[in-house]
């Protein structure tokens, strides 16, 4: 078929049907800029804060703080902060907490997935309300406090992984996409004499795989994330997880009377970090989120979450 | 396939087996937990036995005597009044933009240009609360740019990082910041699922974008806002910890001091572990009737609510 409308036309009217009326000037113009304020409110604090991590001291001392227009390339902030010290082993335990937690959460999520896969199985339904009751009720700070406590994990990495390892939304989601697997599949292997276990990690796993990639990259997510765990369970400014660390760089001498002036936080280091190592530690600690936002933006948005939420 | 429970037995135990570490570790660390709260009915001391177990075995029972003092302290109302003023000014203020910015961005006919701004506005969603109070301190605060530029220009500071009286809007606009882009998910989906032959009809019937807005846009998203309102209202009495925690010292406990932070500040801090757990209780009782009330109304609505009756 030949193109009746010229190329010009078509690309002036894109994707729009044939029974909308164009969009008058003042339209687009606030829709560009309502869209342009919101692109430009994420990306010009991430810009800054990167291009100050970056910069030399006599590049902040001119600007008078924050730097927006980059002049050099000077890494000797990113040096400081991995060359050992509290920043480093704030970032050991805080991928020690995420790649462990990640894989304790996963392993218990996904059995219990598949162990409540199967509607026909033994206790099947007062097993399920079981796990779901947990969206109603639940306990407060104080007595989960205690449990953690009273189980001697305070002061231990696990009490930042052990007690929130499983979120029962993730395993609902994957139950939910374990149970959309054609049951035949499931009883050929069953007549062929596979076991659950066989059955799992051959047939169900690797069919699940985005879906366990997405919850993976949510407990990931979630796990570094965490601050106020911290808060609760670690005193040993050793075993600080690297929030924990931005938190007391950044925002613990913000009170009114001290505004901006820098205070030396015992144990942590001798002088007042300078601002471009602030900023250092918080583009590694965005790092992760922006390197699995990629993925997550591919299959999350838009198979996991809508489906679960219509399912 | 009615076999016997034994057999249903025999065949199910590895299912059983996996489901149990995930179920032994909500037992621990969910049901205990929310079991302990009758604490908050005794003057629970730890010290009183060698374990949490044995405390509270030998601790006293006295009752309402937590909740009294719990209702006597007017920090608690405070936090309570600044839980539910903070509630309700998000539910004006933040509850409406996802569904405008969704609306906004599914009418942007260029595709491009649609999932760029979507996979922008989707980022702060997994930045931390510490790293998004830290961009407003480095962007607002009185060392941040916009500090930097007034001193410059010799105009008079503007601190809203420290300034009690507009905390309000600040938390607002943070939470505005992190997550009104990760909102719009659910309302696109719920746009795209509008027929579309609904819009041409209309148009063919001469209704114009803002009357096609209004009866066939904001109709077809709308039980997804009924059910999302629902779920906020239950959830009314909580407006997220961290947030709060992390700004409290520097705006001071008048103004930043919700339910969450009352209970850490007032109740673990000087370890008064029935209080807390009375106030606990309260939170938690308060939250359920929400969700009743908030479930009842999308019935009296004709939306079907986060669950029915049947």
């Amino acid at each position: 078929m030949t193109t009746l409308t010229s190329p010009r036309l078509r690309a002036s009217t894109p994707d729009r049907p044939a029974w909308e009326e164009r969009p008058s000037l003042a339209d687009r113009l606030v829709k560009t800029m309502v869209l342009g304020a919101v692109v430009l409110a994420v990306l010009f604090p991430m810009w800054s804060v990167l291009v100050t991590s970056l910069a030399s001291r006599t590049t902040i001392n001119a600007a008078g703080g924050m730097v927006v227009i980059p002049r050099e390339i000077d890494l000797s902030a990113f040096a400081t902060i991995f060359s050992g010290g509290q920043v480093t082993r704030a970032l050991l335990v805080s991928a020690f907490v995420t790649v462990v937690g990640t894989a304790v959460s996963m392993v218990l999520t996904v059995l219990a997935a598949y162990g409540l896969s199967r509607p026909t199985s033994f206790g099947h339904r007062p097993i399920l309300l079981y796990f779901l009751l947990t969206f109603l009720v639940y306990p407060g700070l104080v007595p989960s406090y205690l449990v953690v406590a009273g189980l001697g994990l305070k002061d231990s990495l696990w009490a930042l992984i052990v007690p929130s390892a499983v979120s029962v939304f993730n395993l609902v989601v994957i139950r939910a996409f374990f149970m959309s697997i054609p049951a035949d599949l499931i009883d050929a292997a069953y007549i062929d004499g596979a076991g659950e276990w066989r059955i799992m990690t051959r047939i169900v796993l690797p069919l699940s795989k985005a879906v366990l990639a997405v919850v993976a990259l949510f407990y990931a997510v979630g796990y570094w994330n965490a601050y106020f765990n911290s808060v609760l369970y670690i005193d040993d400014n050793d075993k600080w997880p690297v929030q924990r660390l931005l938190q007391s760089y950044i925002l613990a001498g913000q009170s009114p009377h001290v505004t901006g002036v820098p205070i030396a936080l015992p144990g942590i280091t001798a002088y007042p970090p300078t601002l471009a190592i602030k900023m250092a530690v918080v583009v590694v600690t965005v790092v992760p989120a922006v390197l699995v936002y990629p993925f997550v933006q591919r299959h999350f948005t838009k198979g996991v979450i809508v489906g679960a939420v219509k399912g | 396939m009615n076999r016997s429970l034994g057999a249903r037995l025999n065949r199910d135990w590895p299912l059983l087996a996996m489901t149990a570490p995930a179920a032994l570790l909500l037992l621990v660390f969910h049901y205990v937990p929310t079991l302990g709260n009758v604490i908050a009915f005794q003057d629970y001391n730890p010290f009183m036995g060698n374990s949490a177990l044995d405390a509270f075995l030998h601790s006293d029972w006295i009752g309402l005597g937590n909740f009294e003092t719990l209702f006597d302290d007017s920090a608690f109302w405070d936090a309570v009044r600044n839980t539910l003023s903070i509630t309700l000014f998000q539910l004006v203020f933040f509850f409406p933009l996802p569904i405008i910015l969704a609306i906004l961005l599914s009418s942007v006919a260029s595709a491009k240009l649609r999932s760029f701004v979507q996979s922008v506005s989707y980022l702060p969603h997994f930045f931390s609360w510490v790293l998004v109070i830290t961009f407003f301190v480095q962007m607002l605060g009185g060392a941040g740019l916009l500090a930097q530029e007034l001193r410059r220009h010799d105009l008079p500071m503007w601190d809203v990082m420290t300034n009690p009286s507009t905390f309000i809007i600040l938390v607002t606009s943070e939470a505005v910041w992190k997550d009104v882009g990760w909102g719009t998910i659910i309302f696109l989906a719920a746009l795209a699922g509008i027929d579309p032959s609904l819009y041409e009809a209309a148009a063919v019937d001469g209704a114009g974008r803002w009357r096609r807005l209004w009866h066939v846009t904001l109709p077809g998203i709308r039980s997804v806002a009924v059910l999302l309102l629902i779920l906020r209202l239950g959830d009314g009495l909580s407006v997220g910890f961290e947030q709060y925690i992390l700004q409290r010292e520097a705006v001071g406990r008048q103004a930043a001091e919700v339910l969450d932070t009352y209970v850490y500040y007032q109740a673990i801090i000087p370890q008064q572990w029935g209080l807390g757990a009375a106030a606990g209780l309260f939170k938690a009782g308060i939250g359920l009737a929400l969700i009743l009330i908030a479930n009842k109304i999308a019935h009296g609505l004709g939306e079907q609510g986060v669950y029915s009756s049947r």
